[in-house]
């Protein structure tokens, strides 16, 4: 029996039973964080930032672009994160919640891609061009999609987790020289304005909001996931022992 | 030399060979596809000469990896595969020998075939040697990073689209490496660097991919 208290959490939520019970009680307060900081950022975001002076009131749109942009990026990483767990130690929880995470990460990187087509037209005027970061994000849908479709043409779940595993490593072994690939290709979009290290070249009123929206999503995405994960464990556990207990009485610690 | 890789090397190598479709279709549809743009495109000769890189590049891709299709299939519908995996050798120099026969068939012909494809795309002669050079580099990535996705997708019905979708993600530099490439010599600027870039690919590419490709099919075959 291990003593170690990180050890004894992992080990109890990777049984499905504690698992379900816990993020039940954990949803509702990710949706009140994610609703608090929205209402916040998006208020400050539209109402409150000064217009931009080149760009006018459409720069605003970067408020759901560049939060949206950087969840497509990290829900990768966290999946291939939770695919090397997967591999590794057979958790199934990781699994799930890696299955779980790859609607949500298409979905963020559509909202990126239409946010960023639509900025496009009134400041280059034209919804799409072949730049690099729409480019590269672009190709992070095709990857997404891919794994969509893997995980669609494997009937048996534990066995379509472990290749989307697989894949999902690859990908992120592959994604920096797709990134860099594409980058030199062609540049059109602006570049970075913020920088963790060195100065960022955006005004704090403007970045204050941004990062607030940038939390918000990060619960958006915890809720949404933990719902998902919660819903699949069940209909793959459905003949499960924990899975009548739970459907009996919901809510009860296991 | 390991033995049983020399014997799967040159066990493959001989069935694809003496299967005549199957090494003489992909070129049939590499020929097929590249004509299919200056039909598409018209015959203006200064626009082919732009595009040739990218079409030969396209078409060898989609030559090469629809032909991955077939890499792991026949021998998992006989279950030899089965036998390979339950044998005392390392799987992942067992696929290699499968990668490198299946390049020796497909990517070598790609290769040998690509300056006629040159001139009838009008390609600048200057640019032939990086165009081949190009391909030597970058078609054993084709198989060796195809190699993943027909590994995952052995055995599932309409792998063949699949894994083009898995696939072609994964390939997208060394394509834009390639073209880019071969358009600056044709323009009458240097290439070392794209090419020094796609060697590195290619030496990434060959020390971890067939681990990746033996993973995969432990996975798809369980």
């Amino acid at each position: 029996m291990t003593k170690n208290p990180i050890m004894l959490f992992i080990h109890k939520t990777g049984s499905p039973g504690y698992f379900y019970w816990l993020s039940g009680k954990m949803i509702p307060w990710l949706w009140a964080a994610f609703f608090i900081f929205a209402a916040w950022g998006l208020y400050q975001g539209l109402f409150v930032a000064p217009t931009d002076y080149l760009q006018g009131e459409s720069y605003r749109i970067i408020y759901i672009h560049v939060a949206s942009a950087w969840m497509s990026m990290m829900i990768y990483g966290i999946m291939a994160v939770m695919g090397f767990i997967a591999l590794v130690w057979h958790i199934r929880i990781a699994e799930i919640l890696m299955i779980s995470s790859a609607p949500i990460g298409a979905a963020f990187t559509i909202i990126a891609l239409a946010t960023g087509s639509l900025w496009g037209k009134p400041t280059w005027g034209t919804y799409w061009v072949w730049d690099a970061r729409l480019t590269s994000e672009l190709v992070l849908l095709f990857l997404y999609l891919g794994i969509l479709g893997l995980h669609a043409a494997i009937e048996e779940p534990r066995k379509a987790a472990r290749a989307v595993a697989l894949l999902a490593i690859v990908g992120i072994v592959n994604l920096p020289i797709i990134h860099f690939s594409v980058k030199w290709w062609n540049t059109l979009h602006q570049g970075s304005t913020i920088n963790l290290a060195g100065e960022s070249t955006i005004d704090i009123s403007m970045l204050v909001p941004m990062l607030v929206m940038a939390i918000a999503t990060k619960f958006f995405y915890g809720a949404v996931l933990l719902s998902r994960a919660r819903v699949l464990l069940l209909t793959q556990d459905l003949k499960k022992q924990w899975a009548a207990r739970t459907i009996k009485n919901p809510g009860v610690k296991p | 030399m390991n033995n049983s890789f020399i014997a799967l090397l040159r066990r493959d190598f001989l069935m694809i060979l003496r299967n005549k479709s199957e090494w003489l279709q992909p070129l049939f549809f590499l020929v097929v596809v590249v004509s299919l743009f200056p039909l598409g495109l018209g015959p203006g000769p200064t626009l082919l000469a732009r595009i040739a890189p990218g079409v030969i590049w396209i078409a060898a891709l989609l030559a090469s990896v629809l032909s991955l299709d077939q890499l792991f299939r026949s021998d998992y519908e006989d279950g030899s595969l089965e036998q390979l995996m339950l044998g005392n050798q390392s799987l992942s120099l067992l696929v290699f020998a499968k990668l490198l026969a299946h390049w020796l068939t497909t990517g070598l012909p790609i290769i040998a075939l690509s300056p006629l494809l040159a001139v009838w795309l009008n390609l600048p002669m200057e640019a032939f040697p990086t165009l081949v050079k190009s391909l030597i580099l970058g078609t054993p990535v084709l198989t060796l990073v195809g190699g993943i996705g027909a590994a995952l997708t052995v055995g599932l019905r309409g792998g063949g689209q699949l894994l083009a979708l898995l696939v072609f993600p994964l390939l997208v530099p060394i394509l834009i490496f390639a073209t880019m490439g071969v358009s600056a010599v044709a323009g009458g600027m240097e290439a070392s660097a794209h090419m020094g870039l796609m060697f590195a690919y290619l030496i990434m590419s060959l020390t971890l991919a067939p681990f990746a490709c033996a993973a995969a099919l432990r996975i798809s075959i369980s």
